[in-house]
């Protein structure tokens, strides 16, 4: 069913029509329209047969789902930035035990300093946590990917994170499609877990494993995660001919066949890159994008097969490796390295901390990617500036005071001034 | 022969007993009624944590785990699902690829037992098996310190598990350091008998159990490894309620307390019987029985038998800190009336 309603709610609703059996709610923006979503709909009784349980921490969060699920539940849990580092530890764990746990991740900065809006920085924190991590571009993928999350981790025995954009996507209000709870069904089978916490099977889970197993134990996790580099576009296949939409899958090409210059991103900015590929087609640049769906696994083979034609390649990222430059763009590196003649790479970090990503700035990055090239990492619209200003002022005086607030001194001065 | 009560149980479960080896308190399961024997002289105990672990000899902790987890599977007809918090319980049962235990075991993390069994709590209801009930368990930094947030919230949800701390007042799986169930003066890894003031501070740590029994959970209670029968009918007792209860077990540690394997059970009496370890039961925020101390003790003849406690001994003479300590236990003994005319227990 067509609706006009918030990426939040939207995901609330696709998510209990997967008929989760329990949900750990804890705020924190912009996560928290889900689980709100979510509590009324087991409230009003029409997510039944659910436990929704509120929390005191992230941590206990996922917790609880990990208990949950080891017990043969199907569980889930939203979460964002400090929360995900608040229940890193439980991240790896639920991995590690392999529990299918799916997690929707606002995606949202991680401080100091604070800042609610988006960027990439936390799901890239638990980019090695061992958990599928899935990007959704649009509301109504974001939806749709939860679908498949469930469906693949519980194949697979391990964790899913879908990734979505905070505030851009999560509080966002567009048109979406809304499954029907057959057609949920028919496509998601209930949850049968391969290990389960009961009496009449007694069974010890979380053992301690020393030198003579923990690599064999890792392996495994590592070859799950290649599986899914197979179920993903299977399944992704599977939902277009259930559902009649293209959702999911490893990757997706937009205006590639003989473009010179091919972007790769993840997530909502795709739609802006989109609209600036289709302003700069119609001046005659070969140019197209790859969109990553599926970050963990990272599908090297795939985006090798999408990146081998082109001359250059600018990975647009939103989240900084600090002292290294962009993760993203050390991934597909990666993929990049062993083909003959690789393209060229250029690494660009934008809209951290929520700063608008605007056509204009990618024109002149995609045009300065072929005709003025940049060494090692490039800060979109970086106010240079004020930045040159605070390190002169760093150096000048050693109780320089905190930085952030430095920089937000300095920005205010041409206001105070105009006054 | 004297003629007493078992006293440890409220009066309505309590058979009369008579001592045949005047001065011991101890009885023979063979002079109890079938019905009220130790769970462990049963030949269909459930062995729930069953030979050939790892603990070292004399373990307080597998001691108190073996009786509370074979108490609660009784008390459940084995529909039990354990929860374990990393520590040395967790690693002397579990050293891959084998375990001691005989019933569905999860471990997770060090900080997060109380939340995990709350999933699992949850999970069984969902399933539609809401007799398969949960007991979380942990050692005193698992529960005091690092799982301390996770458990208050297990209490003030109230959710269904029993979460049993056992007590050695230390980390000693990482080598015998300091935690917030530490007594004061004990020396520890990291509170070094050294300086002018040695061993932990005075004024520091807190009383899980009395913060449990602010959460107004519906029961509470402190236990024993020197009384295991008082052990097994609280957990019993606690198995029969639903919601958050809390039992915590004093279960002495042979290597972090410095002290013989064999004095294990005799340290565990000793602080009771000086007041340091108060063992009570409340329910819904309310204390409602108090085990009445059968011969008070001075706090130094528990303190001295302790390697841990040796500075406030040295040269032979007893240490000023000492004083303070029993001052501690003579309040514990006025607060909770742990010393009354003989019977007044029950």
């Amino acid at each position: 069913m067509l609706k006009q309603i918030e990426g939040s709610r939207a995901m609330a609703e696709g998510i209990a029509l997967c008929r989760p059996e329990v949900i750990c709610a804890y705020p924190i923006t912009p996560q928290t329209h889900i689980v709100e979503r979510l509590g009324e709909l087991v409230k009003e009784g029409d997510l039944a047969n659910c436990e929704f349980i509120n929390v005191e921490s992230e941590f206990a969060a996922l917790s609880v789902a990990i208990g949950a699920s080891a017990a043969g539940a199907r569980a889930y849990t939203a979460t964002a930035s400090q929360g995900l580092l608040f229940m890193a530890e439980a991240v790896y764990n639920a991995s590690g035990l392999g529990l299918p746990i799916v997690m929707t991740l606002g995606n949202r900065a991680i401080g100091a300093p604070i800042n609610i809006w988006n960027d990439h920085s936390d799901a890239m924190s638990m980019r090695d946590a061992g958990w599928l991590q899935l990007f959704a571009e649009t509301n109504q993928e974001a939806l749709d990917l939860h679908i498949q999350a469930f469906r693949l981790a519980e194949e697979l025995s391990m964790p899913a994170m879908v990734c979505v954009d905070g505030f851009i996507l999560t509080h966002a209000v567009e048109r979406v499609d809304i499954p029907d709870q057959a057609q949920v069904d028919a496509y998601l089978p209930p949850y049968d877990p391969v290990q389960v916490l009961d009496p009449a099977e007694p069974a010890s889970i979380g053992a301690m494993v020393g030198p003579e197993a923990f690599t064999e134990v890792r392996f495994l996790a590592h070859y799950k995660q290649t599986q899914a580099l197979r179920l993903l576009p299977a399944y992704a296949e599977e939902f277009r001919a259930a559902f009649g939409r293209e959702s999911g899958g490893l990757l997706r090409r937009y205006r590639t066949e003989d473009a010179a210059l091919v972007v790769v991103a993840m997530g909502s900015v795709c739609g802006t890159i989109k609209d600036t590929i289709d302003e700069m087609r119609a001046d005659g640049v070969a140019i197209g994008l790859v969109t990553l769906v599926a970050f963990r696994p990272f599908p090297v083979e795939a985006l090798r097969d999408a990146l081998a034609g082109a001359r250059d390649v600018v990975v647009v990222e939103k989240s900084i490796a600090v002292g290294m430059g962009g993760q993203l763009a050390t991934d597909v590196d990666a993929a990049l390295r062993n083909l003959p003649e690789p393209p060229r790479l250029h690494s660009a970090v934008a809209g951290l901390g929520g700063r608008p990503i605007t056509r204009r700035s990618l024109h002149r990055l995609f045009r300065q990617a072929t005709d003025a090239p940049w060494e090692g990492t490039h800060f979109l619209d970086l106010n240079e500036q004020v930045v040159g200003r605070e390190i002169h002022r760093t150096r000048k005086t050693r109780r320089s005071g905190p930085t952030a607030e430095n920089l937000l001194r300095v920005l205010a001065e041409p206001a105070r001034e105009a006054k | 022969m004297d003629e007493q009560h078992v006293a440890t149980a409220p009066a309505e479960a309590v058979q009369k007993l008579r001592y045949y080896q005047k001065g011991t308190f101890t009885v023979g399961n063979r002079l109890v009624a079938e019905e009220e024997r130790t769970v462990q002289a049963s030949t269909h105990r459930s062995n729930a944590l069953t030979c050939g672990h790892r603990a070292c000899q004399g373990c307080g902790e597998a001691l108190g785990a073996r009786y509370a987890v074979d108490a609660a599977m009784r008390a459940t007809g084995n529909n039990l699902i354990a929860v374990n918090a990393t520590g040395c319980l967790e690693v002397f049962t579990t050293p891959y690829p084998e375990t001691s235990w005989q019933l569905p075991w999860l471990h997770s993390l060090f900080g997060n037992a109380a939340a995990v069994a709350t999933g699992v709590a949850a999970a069984m209801r969902v399933k539609g098996k809401p007799h398969v009930r949960v007991l979380a368990q942990g050692g005193d930094g698992g529960t005091t310190d690092i799982g301390f947030q996770c458990l208050s919230g297990m209490f003030e949800r109230n959710d269904d598990v029993l979460y049993v701390c056992y007590d050695n007042e230390g980390y000693m799986n990482t080598g015998v350091q300091r935690s917030s169930a530490t007594p004061p003066a004990a020396r520890t890894a990291t509170t070094p008998a050294l300086g002018p003031e040695p061993g932990n501070v005075f004024g520091t740590g807190k009383s899980v159990p009395k913060i449990a029994v602010a959460h107004g959970i519906p029961y509470v209670a402190t236990a024993t490894v020197a009384d295991l029968h008082d052990l097994e009918r609280k957990v019993t007792k606690a198995m029969s309620i639903r919601g958050a209860r809390y039992i915590q077990i004093d279960v002495p540690c042979p290597l972090g307390w410095g002290a013989p394997s064999q004095d294990t059970i005799l340290l565990a009496r000793l602080a009771v019987e000086c007041g340091l370890y108060p063992i009570f039961e409340a329910e819904h925020g309310v204390v409602t029985h108090v085990r009445k101390i059968r011969r008070v003790t001075p706090v130094r003849e528990y303190l001295k038998r302790q390697r841990r406690f040796a500075h406030l001994f040295r040269d032979g003479r007893d240490d000023p800190r000492l004083a303070r300590l029993q001052a501690q236990c003579d309040a514990n003994i006025r607060e909770y009336g742990l010393v009354g005319p003989a019977g007044e227990d029950e």
